[in-house]
């Protein structure tokens, strides 16, 4: 019996129905996951412990739906005693003395920690490209990326390593990689999830979800990570989601809208077609369709190019060479150590960011960028307030292109690859949840399709999400691994 | 030429909250290095900010004493800038809106009344301490980081270090009062930069000003000020320009220096702290401040005349001080005689206290070996210059009043029959100057009281021995 490509439900079953004993399923995934290492989707194992972890559940035998189930964490959540490098040089030895709270609350939700999975240096980035790590393949195609920042993630669940993995999105990085790598993936709602414990790279962007096989595994993750934590007092002071037990309720009366903004020349015409397709799709099962507008959403991506990297400039100042991580052994004087650990430490894309976001605000420059930012995103956020007053859920492309070959985007112009979360980035803006999931494929890549959902309304989307699912197949969809074998 | 200085003040004052402002370390001054530390403190990546509602209490609490308005909703903001012992590379205060706006401070110098007007106060934390001794390179003390603490901007309108020392001892006061800080001057709870500059007089524009940063004891405020002053007035009258720069005082040399330009040359890139939501006040908190608002120096001293009789200076100078009027309102249960208990407090005890330079909650003179002394001069038992003696006493060695006068026989002879038996005893033997004492040199009459008591060893009742000794004096001349 292979568990390779298995959910969490049908994980959950076999464990329920002992034909798979929680260390056999461990043991299964360690051998999956050293058979695919070509793939670079982990950088760190915990195998000693995930083996622990199991034996001791076997005690408690007090099967849920998540006990025993492998999950990978992105490496920017804190784990206690194993290592947490956030894909950087800088952290390269940094093992954190606690949990972060979706950590935590995964553990005790009886989930098992595999590992923790490669990923875009400081989450800054779409193609895990720049990761300390080394390049991640996508398991569609040997050689292309898989997206990112959240690429070891994705990867790891598309080759079906593990049922599913935490990811975190700022700007798109738990969607776009999950729809180049023909998964399910949820941004949640700002503040749903706590962000205790998990590596800022922009805070007031930053959100924790679940990448997963399809939207049923993904609600029964976000029930378990989401909930109040007075630890980050960003978050919201609501109950866990329980959405789960109600993702076979009935949607009825479902009004979807389609951004006139989103100009469909901006996709291939492929692409198009496949957007024109869900949407007959959804038609077809019962929703009704029509056109909003967002106004100022042609903003979003300069928005985000200021208030992330400003945020991101002081949110990295405290990787200095002194208390932890990488420090330079070329310094002689105070000076020199700040200057030669953060030159040797980081990685030239998160230079660059720190340098925008220094740059932006640099006083009598913080005005005409940062806080006109802010300004431009509140605008956003209006927009969207205004078309959620004639809509249920914007259905929306997730990214403008498929997987591409590394190295083949933003060498010249790092901009190039800023557009990738075009689609993306304004959910973050507002704080409003979005999903990512499958919707088709172009010459054997995954395709990713959007919803985005008013404030607190994970339900709504994971449920049409879940109820598109049902009804199609491009969720079932398996890579062929021959060549990373 | 007339010149006149122009004096603003920042005053740090940390607020004597349990925990820090951020996270829920300990605050206590003193333990060894990096004990008082949490995840939050050191900055470990991943951690958050959680906000101590005690501190906003505290600087409300301020707000309400100095007048000013009070922003119910307030907002953090990240300042940026690298130094080791500021473990996030930023430090959270606030900048656009702090809890604080307006009010004011009065100085009194002389008698002299002035109000100084307060621009706004903010709350921020503290930083850790680099430590350069006993260490190859330096060494890092995060205690201190994010301990809590309210800066005070004044208005430039200080003219003086005389008036600089006395605004900053009328903000001790205050923050003692409030109990806001523990006002622990050496111990860095309240510290201050100075920001300084001169102009001639009847000149309505500000001259270029020079910052004294983290002056820490009155006496160090007076003299760095006074010293760049001097400076400046000396720089101008050669006809050179002061330079807009942040020095340090140098109490050794008693001079201030030139920072060097790298360690305040910095943009600070202040934005709003994502990681906190705004903290919002609400009327029914603040209303709970004012509920349980203490009772401060002025409402105290006027108090302290009308309710126990004390004479209105005695209340003043108990009033001013935090401790003295804790223990006297201590004492104020116990003792009958109100007015001697103030006059001995003011008194004797002062000067005691000021010549140990302690404080009184420092000694050994507690509400009770001070009432025992009292009762036992206001009935008579001892007399004040014995009661003197005790009070060395107790301040030497702690002794019980009550046994120590026991032990050593002080009682005070009040025995009418006995003290004149003793006088006529020195009146006999003395009838050269008893004579010269009724022709008219009344002067003697001191010398007759001070051999009463010798003979009796200082404990003759005094007032009996003035009277019987005018009645014998007058039947001799008869």
């Amino acid at each position: 019996m292979t568990i390779q490509f298995l959910t969490i439900s049908q994980l959950s079953d076999l464990l329920k129905n002992k034909k798979i004993s929680y260390e056999e399923l461990v043991d299964e995934t360690f051998l999956l996951i050293k058979k695919y290492s070509s793939i670079n989707s982990f950088i760190t194992l915990n195998q000693k412990q995930a083996l622990i972890d199991a034996k001791k559940l076997n005690v408690s035998n007090d099967q849920n739906s998540l006990t025993g189930i492998p999950i990978a964490q992105k490496d920017l959540f804190c784990t206690k005693g194993l290592k947490t490098t956030c894909g950087s040089k800088m952290l390269s030895n940094f093992v954190p003395p606690y949990d972060a709270t979706v950590v935590s609350n995964l553990n005790s939700a009886g989930t098992i920690c595999i590992g923790k999975t490669n990923m875009d240096e400081f989450a800054m980035g779409s193609s895990n490209e720049t990761s300390f790590y080394g390049n991640v393949h996508n398991p569609w195609k040997e050689g292309f990326v898989p997206g990112g920042s959240s690429g070891g993630s994705a990867a790891a669940v598309a080759a079906g390593l593990v049922p599913a993995a935490t990811g975190t999105d700022t700007g798109g990085s738990i969607r776009q990689p999950a729809a180049l790598c023909g998964l399910t993936g949820i941004k949640p709602t700002y503040g749903r999830v706590s962000r205790w414990g998990m590596i800022a790279f922009a805070s007031s962007l930053d959100q924790g979800g679940p990448i997963c096989r399809n939207a049923e595994d993904c609600a029964l993750l976000l029930d378990a990570m989401s909930g109040y934590d007075e630890k980050d007092t960003t978050s919201l002071k609501i109950d866990p989601t329980k959405i789960n037990n109600n993702i076979n309720e009935p949607l009825e009366h479902l009004n979807i809208g389609i951004v006139r903004e989103f100009k469909q020349s901006d996709l291939s015409v492929d692409s198009q077609q496949l957007f024109s397709n869900t949407i007959k799709e959804f038609e077809n099962l019962g929703a009704k369709i029509s056109e909003i507008s967002l106004p100022n959403i042609v903003q979003s991506v300069p928005t985000y190019y200021v208030v992330a990297p400003a945020e991101c400039s002081s949110n990295l100042s405290r990787y200095d060479g002194v208390k932890y991580g990488y420090r330079s052994s070329n310094a002689d004087d105070l000076e020199s150590l700040y200057v030669n650990s953060r030159s040797e430490g980081f990685g030239e894309e998160v230079k660059r960011r720190i340098l925008m976001g220094t740059y932006v605000l640099s006083s009598g420059y913080y005005d005409a960028y940062y806080k006109k930012a802010q300004q431009v995103r509140r605008l956003i956020k209006n927009d969207f307030g205004n078309a959620f007053k004639e809509v249920d859920v914007i259905l929306t492309p997730t990214s403008p292109s498929q997987a591409f070959e590394f190295g083949s985007k933003g060498k010249k112009d790092p901009t190039e690859l800023y557009l990738e979360d075009l689609y993306t980035i304004s959910a973050n803006l507002a704080g409003l949840p979005a999903l990512s999931m499958p919707n088709g494929f172009i010459n054997g890549l995954p395709v990713g399709v959007q919803l985005i959902g008013n404030y607190l309304d994970e339900e709504k989307i994971l449920k049409l999400g879940h109820y598109f699912q049902k009804e199609t197949d491009h969720h079932l969809k398996k890579p062929n691994l021959e060549g990373f074998a | 030429m007339k010149w006149e200085a122009v004096i603003g003040l920042e005053a740090h004052v940390q607020l004597s909250t349990e925990t820090k402002l951020f996270s829920r370390a300990s605050t206590t001054f003193g333990d060894e290095a990096n004990t008082n530390v949490n995840l939050v403190d050191c900055g470990l990546p991943g951690v958050l900010p959680t906000v101590n509602k005690n501190a906003f209490y505290k600087a409300v609490k301020f707000g309400l004493a100095i007048d000013a308005s009070i922003n119910k909703v307030s907002i953090f903001d990240r300042k940026n800038y690298f130094y080791p012992d500021l473990p996030k590379g930023y430090q959270i205060t606030q900048m656009e809106k702090p809890i604080l706006e307006g009010g004011s401070i009065e100085i009194n110098i002389d008698g002299l009344k002035r109000k100084i007007n307060i621009t706004r106060a903010h709350l921020e934390e503290d930083a850790g301490k680099s430590i350069h001794e006993g260490f190859k390179g330096t060494g890092i003390d995060l205690n201190r980081s994010g301990t809590p603490l309210l800066e005070i901007v004044s208005e430039p309108e200080l003219r003086s270090s005389q008036e600089a020392v006395a605004y900053m001892k009328e903000l001790h006061k205050i923050v003692t009062f409030l109990d806001v800080s523990d006002g622990e001057m050496s111990q860095g709870s309240l510290r201050c930069d100075a920001n300084v500059s001169i102009r001639q007089k009847g000149e309505t524009e500000l001259g270029t000003r020079t910052e004294i940063k983290n002056i820490n004891s009155f006496k160090f405020i007076e003299k760095a000020i006074e010293y760049e002053i001097k400076r400046q007035i000396a720089v101008l009258e050669s006809k050179e320009k002061v330079e807009q720069e942040t020095r340090l005082y140098d109490s050794i040399k008693n001079e201030t220096r030139p920072m060097r330009s790298k360690e305040f040359a910095n943009d600070y890139r202040y934005f709003p702290e994502p990681d906190l939501l705004p903290v919002v006040i609400t009327d029914k908190e603040i209303n709970d401040i004012k509920k349980h608002f203490p009772e401060m120096p002025k409402e105290k001293s006027i108090r302290y005349v009308q309710e126990f009789g004390i004479s209105e200076s005695d209340s003043s100078i108990i009033s001013n001080s935090k401790n003295l009027s804790n223990f006297f309102e201590d004492c104020i249960k116990i003792v009958n005689d109100k007015v001697l208990l103030a006059k001995i407090l003011v008194g004797d005890i002062s000067s005691l206290l000021n010549k140990d330079a302690k404080e009184i909650t420092d000694t050994n003179f507690t509400p009770e070996n001070i009432t025992q002394l009292i009762n036992l001069i206001s009935d008579g038992t001892i007399s004040g210059k014995i009661a003197k003696d005790v009070l060395d006493q107790i301040r030497l060695k702690n002794i019980e009043p009550y046994e120590y006068i026991k032990e050593k026989g002080l009682t005070q002879i009040s025995d009418e029959d006995a003290i004149e038996r003793i006088i006529l005893e020195i009146l006999a033997k003395n009838p050269e100057q008893v004579e010269a004492y009724n022709n008219g040199k009344d002067k003697l009459f001191g010398f007759f009281v001070g051999q009463v008591m010798k003979a009796t060893q200082g404990k003759a009742n005094p007032k009996s021995v003035n009277l019987i000794l005018k009645k014998a004096l007058s039947n001799k001349h008869t």
